[in-house]
């Protein structure tokens, strides 16, 4: 196989993962826009939103019928969040919020092994972590199909958000919100659907984050962490924008696959694990609001 | 025309009517603070009803009680005869009581546009999901929302800064825009907290032609705040004085200034 599509292969590779990176981002950044705070349960949320999937489906429900459950399921997390964090914290700073979604993740952790156990679970989402064969007949190039599914479902869900959180109504009201509590009420603006509607919908995307990722590397406790990888790529996209996000998240996928396969081996190996990290730490030190986040204004 | 001329001109659009909001022996607590001891009086409709008083006499606190931030301990509020109880900010947003706040409370992020686009919050009904798939009621209310904005912008002359993210406007811009966001939810009363705190002259004489010119456009009621008895005195209809959360004076600004309470308060008295 030629150099050539050797390092396409590659790159193909890092820019479907990005796409899932950039699906768990998405989480986060619903969540920021909202409260301008960043969610720690993020994490756990895909992690207790899968487990439960993989449990109604052993507790014999098809997964036509799962899906679905679960999907009610996260709303109605999304709801107590509203109703048993958020509300009681309206008008606090947003460090508040901070530590609130800090105990938030050890609880939905929590509840999740208490009901479902901690055994490492196998998510059969019937889409095989395997490459294409048509696409390696054509080209020699081993794409997953299992990454090209992540990666149009990702599409479909971000394009589908980034229409809704522009500008309408919906749009306008989480950012509000986020900005003044006080004034987004004067003007009848309600925090607490708002909120629930933002958690709920961060909820359903932890779903099929997590599903995506369970079906990959196993439905257990170390999802919680794929949250990690999210960090940076919310650093690059900047935190308060869906299409930013995106972007960065094909940057990491690429960059991470390309660093660890080409440059990667002057260094012993292994680079994968951070250089996203040093990429978003360049970001910070040039950009940062990000690539598309909004400009921090301070009037001094 | 002079400001004074407008008001005691025949010609007024809306003339003055009957009371549209009444409060009665209004007393609110906090802990063993009184903010507010039994004030009672009545804005009439389309009138400009002032509230002054010295730092500290608890014109905000009026003001957040009738916006439903604070609920009074004591009192009633009556609201086109309607009696509310326990009212918050988003009832009193949604029965048509809009505001603004001393210190500038707009979306910083977002540009003027938006801003005002929020204030029409309760003039769009489409929901969640119709928003989402932009079903037709959806599309229709953003469009009508976005002419009723324009006129707005057009009306308080900020054609050209309405791209800008408000953060970068200097205050007296951010306070006009603030202003246009209250108004975009066609507010029957207004509330404005200090809307003319902080500006230099100009910045007061626009400010003070906008509100008369709201009030005589759109018919609103308003109820403002001013720590500045000059301007206030030019622009209002009536005046409510406050000191230490106790009622002071009321009446119209010949009356309120030839007051003696009013006038010790402002300038002290030798104890």
């Amino acid at each position: 196989m030629p150099d050539f599509w050797f390092f396409i292969e590659v790159l193909v590779g890092g820019l479907l993962s990005g796409t899932m990176y950039a699906l768990v981002a998405l989480g986060f950044v619903l969540i920021y826009k909202a409260s301008s705070v960043f969610n720690f349960a993020q994490g756990a949320m895909v992690f207790f939103a899968v487990l439960s999937f993989v449990g109604f489906m052993e507790l014999g429900l098809p997964f036509w019928a799962a899906l679905p459950v679960t999907v009610g399921l996260m709303i109605l997390v999304g709801m107590g969040t509203e109703r048993f964090v958020l509300r009681p914290l309206v008008n606090q700073s947003e460090d508040t919020l901070l530590m609130a979604t800090i105990g938030l993740a050890f609880v939905i952790e929590g509840v999740a092994q208490l009901a479902w156990g901690v055994d490492v679970r196998r998510l059969d989402l019937g889409i095989r972590d395997e490459p294409i064969n048509w696409v390696m007949d054509a080209t020699g190039m081993l794409v997953s199909q299992l990454d090209v599914t992540a990666a149009v479902v990702a599409g479909i869900m971000v394009a589908a958000l980034a229409l809704l959180f522009s500008h309408t109504k919906v749009g306008r009201g989480l950012r509000a919100v986020a900005d003044d509590h006080a004034a987004a009420l004067s003007i009848g603006i309600p925090l607490k659907h708002i909120w629930m509607l933002v958690w709920a919908t961060a909820g359903v995307v932890a779903l099929v984050a997590g599903m995506l990722w369970g079906a990959r590397s196993g439905v257990q406790f170390a999802l919680v962490w794929v949250a990690l990888k999210a960090l940076p790529v919310l650093i690059i996209g900047g935190f308060t924008s869906v299409p930013g996000v995106i972007l960065a998240g094909l940057i990491v996928g690429a960059v991470e696959k390309i660093g660890e396969v080409f440059i990667g081996p002057f260094f012993g190996g292994g680079i994968e694990g951070w250089a996203p990290y040093v990429l978003a730490v360049l970001f910070l030190l040039i950009r940062p609001e990000g690539l598309f986040g909004e400009k921090i204004i301070r009037r001094v | 025309m002079n400001i004074s001329a407008i008001l005691q001109s025949s010609q007024r659009a809306f003339p003055v009517g009957a009371p549209i909001l009444e409060l009665d022996s209004i007393s609110l607590r906090f802990g063993g603070v009184k903010a507010l001891t039994n004030i009672s009086f009545n804005v009439l409709e389309h009138e400009v009803r002032a509230i002054i008083g010295p730092n500290g006499a608890g014109k905000s606190s009026m003001l957040n009680v009738i916006n439903g931030v604070y609920v009074p301990q004591e009192g009633s509020i009556t609201l086109r005869g309607e009696r509310l109880a326990g009212m918050r900010p988003t009832d009193a947003a949604r029965r048509g009581i809009a505001r603004t706040f001393q210190n500038i409370a707009l979306f910083k992020g977002m540009s003027v546009l938006d801003n005002i686009m929020a204030g029409r919050n309760l003039r769009m009904h489409a929901g969640f999901l119709e928003v989402a798939l932009q079903l037709p009621r959806a599309r229709r209310e953003e469009s009508e929302s976005r002419a009723a904005v324009e006129e707005i912008i057009e009306f308080l002359e900020i054609e050209h800064i309405r791209k800008t993210p408000v953060a970068r406007l200097p205050y007296g811009l951010q306070k006009r825009v603030e202003l246009g966001r209250a108004l975009a939810a066609e507010p029957n009363i207004l509330l404005l907290d200090e809307p003319m705190a902080g500006m230099n002259i100009e910045e007061k004489q626009d400010m003070c032609r906008f509100i008369l010119d709201v009030n005589d456009h759109y018919g609103t009621t308003i109820v403002l705040i001013e720590h500045d008895m000059g301007v206030v005195m030019d622009i209002s209809d009536r005046v409510v004085v406050l000191d230490y959360g106790k009622k002071i004076g009321d009446g119209t600004p010949e009356e309120v200034r030839s007051d003696q309470n009013v006038i010790d308060a402002y300038l002290g008295v030798p104890h």
